[in-house]
């Protein structure tokens, strides 16, 4: 457990020392969801609405895991994390504790207002909330296993969005459902569900492919 | 491939090697090596650049699967590879903080203080690593070996942009650590001055 509060704490310092880098994907988040908003007509910007909150928030995910581990591969954390931490899970985990919490998280809080700069009401902003709660740790696990299958060489980019995206594409469908309130309950036990199989596998899977990027 | 002289203990090995072989590329870097690697043993392993001597010591960290042959780790061990494994954008206190956690170590801020104190680090800990000179940034990812207490150390040109003090300083580390009872494999240019009875240097020639 304290592997999984140092990884914690030391990727929350260097989110702290960048706060510019780390706040991009919630300023992307923010500011896509303010330019649909101008840009869309009131009929559109309401029934597309959620839904292009959760697209934004996906891409606003992506654009935070490409740097997940490829600044570890480069200065030789990774080989570091890889040869003495035991057990890696929880290393993993703290890493991705941190991950969410500086990228995820604040797309939870601010949901709101992107709901209103969208929609000019805050109906359904309740079950927005709840299913980015749910939604987004999942969307930022499944996407790490992406990452960290593109982690090392030059690989990264198009590959990665091309790996994400079928993983994270069942999280979005789900989430949608739940926000828009289409049957509720059952997207929301399937997002649940998502969400506990990848807090499950993610990292083993995260491990065994950082093992995988060291073997050049 | 030349063996120097083997050394003469019998105490139980801590790493062993068996008839490893790495081809790259279709490029055999070594073929059917072996290492014993006892208490208080010293291996240098030297050889050209690109010869694959950094090769050989992520075979033995695991980091890398040999083509061929095995490697039995029968203690901790300890990888310094030659990239420094520090972050650039923290401090050397903060890189070593968490190197220590790595190792299952809880090190407080005296203890840092400490180990920066024995590598002649003692001003620099509040910088970030990116700010720290090489020969700097070498002693500083060379204290987290006074954490794990592994047994079998595996370094990467230790003394790398290492001045004449901080060659010195590694080479008492090293001394003390063998005296400890610990072992160590050192792909090196230079050599590292020991007792020549225990030393072997490994060339790995094409």
């Amino acid at each position: 457990m304290s592997l999984f509060w140092a990884q914690l704490r030391r990727d929350m310092l260097l989110a702290a020392r960048n706060p510019a880098e780390a706040a991009t994907p919630v300023v992307f988040f923010l500011l896509c969801t303010l330019l649909l908003g101008l840009g869309a007509d009131a009929e559109g910007r309401v029934t597309a609405g959620f839904g292009a909150i959760w697209v934004v928030a996906l891409f606003a995910n992506v654009l935070a895991t490409e740097a997940l581990f490829n600044r570890d591969f480069d200065d030789g954390a990774l080989e570091q994390m890889l040869v003495h931490a035991r057990p890696l899970y929880a290393l993993v985990m703290g890493k991705l504790a941190a991950h969410w919490l500086v990228s995820g998280l604040p797309v939870v809080v601010l949901a709101p207002a992107a709901a209103f700069a969208l929609l000019d009401s805050f109906a359904g902003v309740g079950r927005l909330v709840a299913s980015l709660l749910l939604g987004t740790p999942a969307l930022a696990l499944y996407g790490a296993i992406a990452a960290a299958l593109t982690t090392g060489g030059n690989r990264g980019g198009l590959l990665l969005v091309a790996l994400a995206t079928p993983l994270q594409l069942p999280v979005l469908i789900f989430g949608v459902s739940l926000a828009a309130g289409d049957h509720g309950a059952f997207a929301g036990f399937a997002l649940a569900a998502l969400l506990t199989a990848s807090l499950t596998f993610a990292p083993f899977a995260i491990g065994k492919a950082l093992a995988i990027s060291q073997e050049y | 491939m030349k063996n120097g002289s083997a050394a003469g203990q019998v105490a139980a090995p801590l790493l062993v090697a068996e008839k490893l072989s790495c081809v790259v590329d279709g490029r055999a870097l070594f073929r059917d090596l072996s290492i014993i690697l006892r208490p208080g043993d010293l291996v240098e392993v030297r050889g050209r650049n690109g010869g694959g001597k950094s090769t050989l010591l992520r075979c033995l960290a695991g980091l890398l699967p040999a083509s061929a042959g095995q490697v039995r780790r029968r203690c901790g061990i300890d990888y310094v590879g030659h990239k420094p494994g520090l972050c650039g954008r923290l401090t050397a206190a903060e890189n070593l903080r968490w190197l220590a956690a790595l190792r299952g170590r809880r090190a407080d801020g005296r203890e840092i203080a400490n180990v920066m104190g024995q590598v002649g680090l003692d001003g620099a800990g509040q910088q970030p690593c990116g700010a720290l000179s090489a020969g700097q940034l070498q002693r500083a990812a060379l204290a987290r070996l006074s954490f794990g207490g592994a047994r079998a150390w595996l370094l990467d040109e230790p003394l790398a942009a290492l001045d004449d003090d901080g060659a010195v300083m590694f080479q008492d580390a090293l001394a003390a650590h063998r005296a400890r009872g610990g072992a160590a494999v050192c792909a090196t240019h230079r050599p590292l001055t020991a007792p020549p009875d225990a030393t072997r240097v490994l060339w790995l020639a094409p």
